[in-house]
Parts: C-alpha cells; sequence; structure tokens
C-alpha cells in the first residue's frame, strides 16, 4: 500500500460522502422555495408550516453539504498536487466561477432567509430562498462541468506538460457537460422527491396512529370517501408535490441517461464495455439486465439506437490502448461498474413508479392506502443508492484515467505528500464523517417525528422592522 | 499592468476579505465562553454572525479557487506542503460549521456540545492559518507559534469589537473590556512579529535572477508593516475611547494591512524557487477570469454588503 492507494480511498470517501447531502440540498431548496411561494401566493397556513418543516429539514442537511464541500476543495490540492498543476488551467476555472457566482449567492441568501422572516418585506424574503436555491443549482452546473471535462477533455492544448484552456465557451458547453448536468440535476430531484415522499408517508402513518389512539389534536381530512382521521391535507399536498416531481425528473433522467449511454460509446468505450462486462468487440451486443439473462442486440441500441451497431470490448479496446498509450493496465474494476449500473437504473427507476404508482392512487381525494404509505418509505434510501451508485460507475469506469486519454489516476499524485500524512487525514476524516452522520440522521429522525410546530404568522399591518412582529425564531441559532 | 500581477493582487484581496471577515467569526466564537452569562446571550452572540458567517467563508472558497485556477503550481504546491495544518483547519471549520447550524435545532447537553465545537473549531482555525502563514514566511517554529497567536488574539480583539458594535445591553460592556484584554495580548506579539514580516522571505529570494533581498526589504513592505502597526494602536485608543464603530473599522484595517503585508512579502516567490509567473496560468484563462471577476465581484460586493444593512441593529439577549 502506498500514499496513491490511501489518497484514492480518500477521494472516494469524501466525495461519496459530500454527495449524500449534495443532491437533496439541490432538490429540497427548490422544493421549499415552491412551498413559500404557494403560501405567499394562497395565505393558505399549512403551506407555511410546510415550508418551515421541510425548511427545517434542508438546513440541518445543508450544513453537512458545506463542511463537506470545504474538504473536496482542499484535497485536489493537498493529495493531488501533479493533477492539480496539470489541469489548474482548465478545471480550475469552472471551480472559481462557482465559488464566485454560485456559493457567494446561496450561501449569503441562505443567511438572509433564515435571519430574514422578521426583518425582510414577504415578497423579498421569498426571493431569498429561490437565489439561494438557484445559486445551488448553478454550483452543480459548474462543478459538472469540470468533472464532464476530465472524461471528455475539450477546449485546450498541452503546452509545457500542462494543459491551457484555449475556449472556455467550449468547456462550459461540453457535450458531455450537456447531458451529465440535466441527468445528476434531476436525479437529485428523484432523491429530494423521494426524501419528501417518505417523510409524508411516515407523517401519514404516524397520525393515523395518533387518532386511533384517541389523539384528538390530529386533524381530519376530506377525501372522496368522507372523512378520515389523520391524512391531514398537509401532508397530502407534500406528498402529491414530491410525487409529481419525482415523476417529472424521472422522465429527464432517463432521457439524459440515454444521451450518456450514447456519449460513452462515443467518448469512453471502455467504460460502456465494463458496464456491460462485454468482452469483444460485437455487433449487435445484448445487454443483460441481470447475469444470465440478455437481451438481444439491446446495448448496441441503447449506446447507438442502432440494433446493429458493433460495441467495442475490453480486451479489444486494452489492445488498442497499449498500442496507442504504451503498456499499461487500462481496464477499471468490471463487477463494480457492472453491478454499479444497474443499481442506478434499478433502484432510480424503481422510485420513479413508485411515484407513478402514488399519484395513481391519491388521484381526485383518494386517501393514502396504507400500505403504499408503507411502501413509500423506500424512497429514501432507492434513490440515495442510485444516484452514488451512478457516480460509482462514472468515477471507477474512468480509472486508470483522471483525465480521458491525457493524465492517469497514478500521474497525478501529491509526490511530496507521505504514507502517514495520508492516513492520518483519511482516518481523521472517516472518523470525524462517520460521527456526523450518526448526529445527522438522529437530528433529521428527531425533527420528523416530532412534526412541524404551530407557526405565529406576521399581523399584516405590522411594519417588517416592528418589534411586535417578532415570529418565534424557529429556524435560528 | 500584467495579468499575473493583476491576479496576484486579487487573489491577496480574498485572503483579505477572508481574514477581516471570518476573523470576527472566529472571535466571537472564541469568546463564547468567557462572555456570555446564559444561553439567551450565548445566543445574542451567535445571532450577530448567524447571517453572515457562511458568506464570510466563501471568502476562503473563492481564494482557494481562484489560486486553483489562476496559479495551479502555487495552490498545489502551498496545499501539499501545509497538509497536515491544512487538515486541522479543515476538521476546525467542519467542527464550527455543523456546530452553528444545528446548535438552535438541540437541547441540553447536546447544544452544550455545539457550543463546545463552536469554540473550538474557531480557536483551532483561527490558530492553525495563523501559524500557516507564520511558518511560510519565517520557515521557523517561532514563527509558527507568533503567527498563531498573533492571528488567535487579533481575532479575539476583533471579534470583541464586532460584539461591542453589534450587541445591546451587558453584554456590550463586557465585550469592550474583552477587547481591551485581547489587546494585551496581540499588541505585543505584533510588536514583536510585524517588523520581522517586510525581511522574513529573504532566505528564499533564490530563484530565477530575482534579486530577494532586494524586494524583501522594500520600503513598501515597511510602510505596509507600519500602517498595520498604527491601525493596531489606533483601534485600541478607539476602543477606550468607546468609539465602537471606527474601533471595528480599525481592527479590519490592521488586519487587512496586515495580511496585505504578507501577500507582498510573497510577492517574488509564492513558495521557495517558485516565482509568480512560473506558477501561473495561461493568458486566455487570465484574461477570461478577469472579465467575469470584473462584473461579478460588485454584485457580490452589493449583495453582501446588503446583508449586514439588512441586520445592521443591535442583537438584544
Ligand atoms: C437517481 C439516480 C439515477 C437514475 C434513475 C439514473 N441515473 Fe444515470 N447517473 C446518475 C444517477 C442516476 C448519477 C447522478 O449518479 C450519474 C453519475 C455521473 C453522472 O453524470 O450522473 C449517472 C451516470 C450515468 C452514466 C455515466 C455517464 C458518464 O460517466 O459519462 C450513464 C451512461 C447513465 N447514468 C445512464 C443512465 C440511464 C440509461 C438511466 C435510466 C434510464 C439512468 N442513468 C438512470
Ligand atoms: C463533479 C465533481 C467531481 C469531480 C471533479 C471528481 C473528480 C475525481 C478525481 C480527480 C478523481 C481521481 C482521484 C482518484 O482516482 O481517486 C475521482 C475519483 C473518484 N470519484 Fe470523482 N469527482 C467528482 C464527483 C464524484 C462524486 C459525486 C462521486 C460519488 C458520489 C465520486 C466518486 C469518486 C470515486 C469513488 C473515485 C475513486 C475512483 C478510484 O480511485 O478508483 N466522484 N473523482
Ligand atoms: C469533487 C468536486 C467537488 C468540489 C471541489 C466541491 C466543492 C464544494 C464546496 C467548497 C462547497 C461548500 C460551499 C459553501 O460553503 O456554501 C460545496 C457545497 C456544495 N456542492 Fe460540492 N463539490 C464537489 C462535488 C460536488 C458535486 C458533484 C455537486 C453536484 C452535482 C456539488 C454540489 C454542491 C452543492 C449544491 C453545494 C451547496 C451546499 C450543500 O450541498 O449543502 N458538489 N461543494
Amino acid at each position: 500500500m502506498d500514499a496513491l492507494d490511501l489518497a484514492r480511498w480518500q477521494f472516494g470517501v469524501t466525495t461519496v460522502y459530500h454527495f449524500l447531502f449534495v443532491p437533496l440540498t439541490i432538490g429540497l431548496g427548490v422544493f421549499v422555495a415552491g412551498l413559500q411561494t404557494a403560501w405567499h401566493r394562497t395565505g393558505k397556513e399549512h403551506y407555511l408550516r410546510l415550508t418551515k418543516f421541510f425548511g427545517k429539514l434542508f438546513l440541518i442537511n445543508f450544513a453537512m453539504g458545506v463542511v463537506t464541500g470545504l474538504v473536496q476543495e482542499f484535497q485536489f490540492g493537498m493529495n493531488w498536487s501533479r493533477y492539480s498543476t496539470f489541469v489548474g488551467d482548465v478545471f480550475g476555472a469552472p471551480l472559481a466561477l462557482e465559488a464566485l457566482l454560485a456559493f457567494f449567492l446561496e450561501s449569503t441568501f441562505l443567511g438572509l432567509w433564515i435571519f430574514g422572516w422578521d426583518r425582510l418585506p414577504k415578497r423579498i424574503h421569498l426571493a431569498c430562498i429561490w437565489a439561494a436555491a438557484i445559486g445551488s443549482n448553478l454550483s452543480a452546473y459548474f462543478i459538472l462541468a469540470a468533472n464532464a471535462w476530465m472524461k471528455h477533455p475539450v477546449g485546450y492544448e498541452v503546452v509545457d506538460g500542462r494543459a491551457r484552456m484555449t475556449d472556455l465557451w467550449a468547456v462550459l458547453t461540453n457535450s458531455t457537460a450537456l447531458a451529465q448536468v440535466p441527468h445528476v440535476v434531476a436525479a437529485a430531484f428523484i432523491v429530494a422527491g423521494g426524501f419528501v415522499i417518505a417523510v409524508s408517508g411516515y407523517r401519514i402513518l404516524r397520525e393515523r396512529r395518533q387518532v386511533a389512539d384517541g389523539d384528538a389534536t390530529v386533524p381530519m381530512a376530506r377525501t372522496a370517501r368522507g372523512r378520515v382521521p389523520g391524512d391531514p391535507a398537509m401532508w397530502r399536498t407534500s406528498l402529491r408535490a414530491a410525487l409529481v416531481m419525482t415523476a417529472i425528473a424521472g422522465a429527464v433522467v432517463a432521457g439524459t441517461g440515454d444521451m450518456s449511454g450514447q456519449l460513452l460509446h462515443e467518448q469512453q468505450p471502455m467504460k460502456l464495455a465494463a458496464a456491460e462486462g462485454l468482452r469483444h468487440d460485437e455487433k449487435g451486443a445484448p445487454f443483460s439486465p441481470v447475469p444470465g439473462v440478455e437481451v438481444p442486440s439491446m446495448l448496441s441500441l441503447l449506446a447507438a439506437h442502432d440494433p446493429a451497431a458493433e460495441i467495442q470490448g475490453i480486451e479489444d479496446i486494452q489492445a488498442r490502448y497499449e498500442r496507442q498509450y504504451g503498456a499499461a493496465d487500462y481496464r477499471p474494476n468490471v463487477p463494480v461498474v457492472y453491478w454499479s449500473f444497474r443499481v442506478m437504473i434499478g433502484f432510480g427507476l424503481s422510485t420513479v413508479g413508485l411515484s407513478l404508482l402514488g399519484l395513481w392512487l391519491t388521484r381526485r381525494r383518494r386517501p393514502t392506502p396504507e400500505w403504499f404509505a408503507r411502501v413509500s418509505l423506500l424512497a429514501l434510501p432507492l434513490p440515495t443508492l442510485a444516484i452514488v451508485a451512478g457516480w460509482l460507475l462514472s468515477e471507477i469506469g474512468r480509472q486508470p484515467w483522471t483525465v480521458q486519454g491525457e493524465l492517469l489516476t497514478a500521474a497525478g499524485v501529491s509526490p511530496g505528500v507521505s504514507l502517514t500524512e495520508v492516513a492520518i487525514s483519511l482516518s481523521i476524516f472517516t472518523a470525524l464523517y462517520g460521527v456526523l452522520a450518526l448526529a445527522e440522521a438522529k437530528l433529521l429522525a428527531r425533527h420528523i417525528k416530532a412534526g412541524p410546530e404551530p407557526v405565529a404568522t406576521v399581523p399584516p399591518q405590522a411594519r417588517p422592522d416592528d418589534d411586535a412582529a417578532r415570529l418565534t425564531p424557529t429556524l435560528m441559532y | 499592468m500584467e495579468l499575473t500581477t493583476f491576479w496576484f493582487l486579487v487573489i491577496a484581496f480574498l485572503w483579505t476579505g477572508y481574514f477581516v471577515l471570518e476573523g470576527f467569526d472566529f472571535g466571537v466564537g472564541a469568546l463564547l465562553p468567557l462572555l456570555s452569562r446564559g444561553e439567551a446571550e450565548r445566543r445574542q452572540m451567535l445571532t450577530t454572525i448567524g447571517p453572515v458567517w457562511d458568506g464570510n467563508e466563501v471568502w476562503l472558497i473563492t481564494a482557494a479557487g481562484a489560486m486553483f485556477a489562476a496559479f495551479p503550481a502555487w495552490y498545489s504546491g502551498l496545499f501539499s506542503a501545509f497538509y497536515l495544518p491544512l487538515v486541522m483547519v479543515l476538521v476546525g471549520l467542519i467542527v464550527r460549521g455543523v456546530s452553528l447550524e444545528w446548535r438552535g435545532k438541540v437541547e441540553g447537553r447536546e447544544r452544550a456540545l455545539c457550543d463546545a465545537g463552536i469554540v473550538t473549531g474557531s480557536v483551532l482555525t483561527a490558530f492553525t492559518w495563523g501559524g500557516v502563514f507564520g511558518h511560510m514566511l519565517f520557515g521557523t517554529a517561532l514563527g509558527t507559534v507568533l503567527g498563531g497567536t498573533l492571528a488567535l488574539s487579533l481575532a479575539m480583539l476583533h471579534g470583541a469589537v464586532f460584539l461591542a458594535l453589534k450587541t445591546a445591553g451587558p453584554l456590550r460592556a463586557r465585550a469592550r473590556r474583552a477587547a481591551l484584554t485581547a489587546a494585551v495580548v496581540a499588541v505585543p506579539v505584533a510588536v514583536v512579529a510585524l517588523p520581522g514580516l517586510p525581511s522574513a522571505n529573504a532566505p528564499q529570494g533564490t530563484a530565477t535572477g530575482v534579486d530577494g533581498a532586494a524586494w524583501t526589504a522594500h520600503p513598501v513592505l515597511w510602510a505596509a508593516a507600519l500602517a498595520a502597526m498604527v491601525a493596531l494602536a489606533a483601534a485600541v485608543a478607539l476602543v477606550w475611547r468607546r468609539r465602537e464603530g471606527w474601533a471595528f473599522a480599525a481592527t479590519a484595517g490592521s488586519i487587512a494591512l496586515l495580511t496585505g503585508t504578507v501577500f507582498a512579502a510573497l510577492w517574488r516567490e509564492p513558495l521557495p524557487g517558485l516565482t509568480v509567473a512560473e506558477a501561473a496560468s495561461g493568458p486566455y484563462t487570465l484574461g477570461l477570469l478577469t472579465w467575469i471577476g470584473l462584473i461579478a465581484l460588485p454584485f457580490v460586493l452589493a449583495y453582501q454588503g446588503w446583508t449586514y444593512w439588512v441586520f445592521r441593529r443591535r442583537v438584544t439577549a
């Protein structure tokens, strides 16, 4: 074992970890902004309660995205100094733009939103959450453009052993980025939608049980079958909104996933071959949903939209790469890539299926069936596993390259950093991250269980600066 | 002006903004157990930085991102050379960040744990940053400790003045006294460290034809170091005379001038054997970033400034 192995583990651990929180931030921010907009438009109290309830869950999660993002930015320089020196001219630019154009927007306006409930006119306060949500999505664009460049480098030339950007526009509109950005963002909306579906399902179950136990504080809901206990308008609203969000995002993910598949065929044939475990070049290549079952010509159809198209196989690409780049092993870890591909599609699309089913079951005021509320809990883990698997496919499938065809991962590591140093930081981050993950899970669970707090609305005639207009500062410190 | 010079200035500006802004955040965090009497006052203290600390931290992210983009070799050389100190900085920022965000959402023992996290995170990060820059310039253990102590005591002074400016009630008076106490440490350390700064980088002055010695003895450096001292002295006098607004401007100015001096000392050779020109990205990237930066930065400054305006009122317990 050497510093390189540990640096790779550290990158994998910290990045997967960062990405556990980020999708929720991306999707939930927009969802909360939507809820607050609904409150602004209709003045109905349950929208405000939902805004604050999901707003609080959003903030608990947001904190983790922020602090783990810092590690991401630092470790390029710390562990991958030769990589950073090589790519900084091209790769650094989107990162700098991300900070300048996205993170400032996000963090500043979120601060205004959290503390501005009683300080800002309502309309401006609403604009703040939108600005923050737009910031998150913008940040996804820049970082993904940087990531896409590593898969399909464009708009640069290599001078004196360093990449030099020649065309920023080409970098920002890289074909891979244009497929990847909507794919990842839509996947993030599935994760966030799944989260809201599961939380709403849980609250429905819980409140029904409370009613059954004789708790008179839980309201009744009017439905097509008359009044039913629990399932109050509030959770039905959040459930249905999240079901719609997930279903729409599902369509986008499938469409852009198809685009990504075709781009792999052109740009990263090794990843595509590994995703199917295809050993040799083959015309009309099949696809196996699970090992042993084969759908003839399906892979060719997916990757090239032509059932007869030739798909390159691992061993043949290996031979070609050896001729092109010199002797080395250019094969990624095939089983991991193979299974990641299936987990991503399988788990992700089951969540989308679940959302379509839910929309059908709850149509026209029909109450949520008990069993569906139970099944909806799956919408929390499934898309999260799917999105992480997608990244494993994407990043492990690219190995041994860090920048496809330009820089091997092994050539990017910091020369001066010792095994001991990386071992120390890897242990510290892993331990700290473990503790924080437990704390966050506990905190989220506690707040979900407690449910939304009652809200005091500002009297409409009060001026925003008026002390009497103070709200209970539920979102503050 | 050459683009590389301009970008060196931009990066110095971003780090300066970071230390001036997060300086008081760290100070408030470090003072939390020393100044507050009870939960209401702890909350009062943290509410002064609540809306802004995350936005302030983005100055660091932007500074690092801009270094990565404009001077990749400097960014990667620096970050890999200061490996373990930066791990400490990250741990400090992580612990402080989650503690700040979570403390209002928990109670009892857990909230006490968050408070401990805020204090530890603030002290650790402020001290380590000072240590990193102290080591970069002096290259000795003494330089590291001196840098760390100066950064922490200045942050506490800056934070105390900020609290005196932003709070009402008994806390305000206590914050003023705390500022004077912090000055008792900060001023002597500054008197020892600052005169060393202009010549600190001298042993490095060996790269490609640059006359390091001539640069490090440059009058600009002496003037900046002296101005930082004057601002610090003025800050103490102004606190004494209860001119909190001006005192805050003076502590901010003193931190800015100090950071400016540090970067001026690094100007010829940000890392031993590496000149600014060698570390830089190509003119295409630098030119583009210049345009985007010139357009975007005024907006950022405007809406961050607006945030401070929105929350301009003193916080009561
Ligand atoms: C909920 C999550 C989710 C779902 C349902 C899907 N994906 Fe996906 N996929 C991701 C989440 C994801 C991701 C966000 O994790 C990745 C990793 C990198 C990226 O661009 O998006 C990804 C990458 C990724 C890649 C690799 C791109 C590359 O490395 O350049 C391909 C080819 C696909 N996806 C294809 C699909 C197809 C054909 C899908 C179904 C019809 C699909 N994905 C559904
Ligand atoms: C969009 C931003 C991203 C960038 C710029 C990026 C960049 C990189 C780089 C430079 C490496 C090479 C280092 C190495 O091989 O260990 C890498 C590897 C890796 N990345 Fe990403 N990554 C991004 C997103 C992600 C996400 C979101 C995940 C997972 C959720 C992820 C998972 C991994 C893993 C597991 C490796 C290790 C692969 C290996 O070493 O075998 N990445 N990535
Ligand atoms: C490996 C490369 C990555 C780096 C260097 C990185 C860097 C950062 C940094 C520094 C922050 C903190 C920002 C703040 O303080 O407000 C952050 C948060 C964030 N990152 Fe990442 N990130 C990476 C991967 C990703 C990916 C793949 C995505 C999305 C597709 C993403 C999206 C976000 C978002 C939306 C936030 C906002 C805060 C939050 O998530 O809670 N990042 N990231």
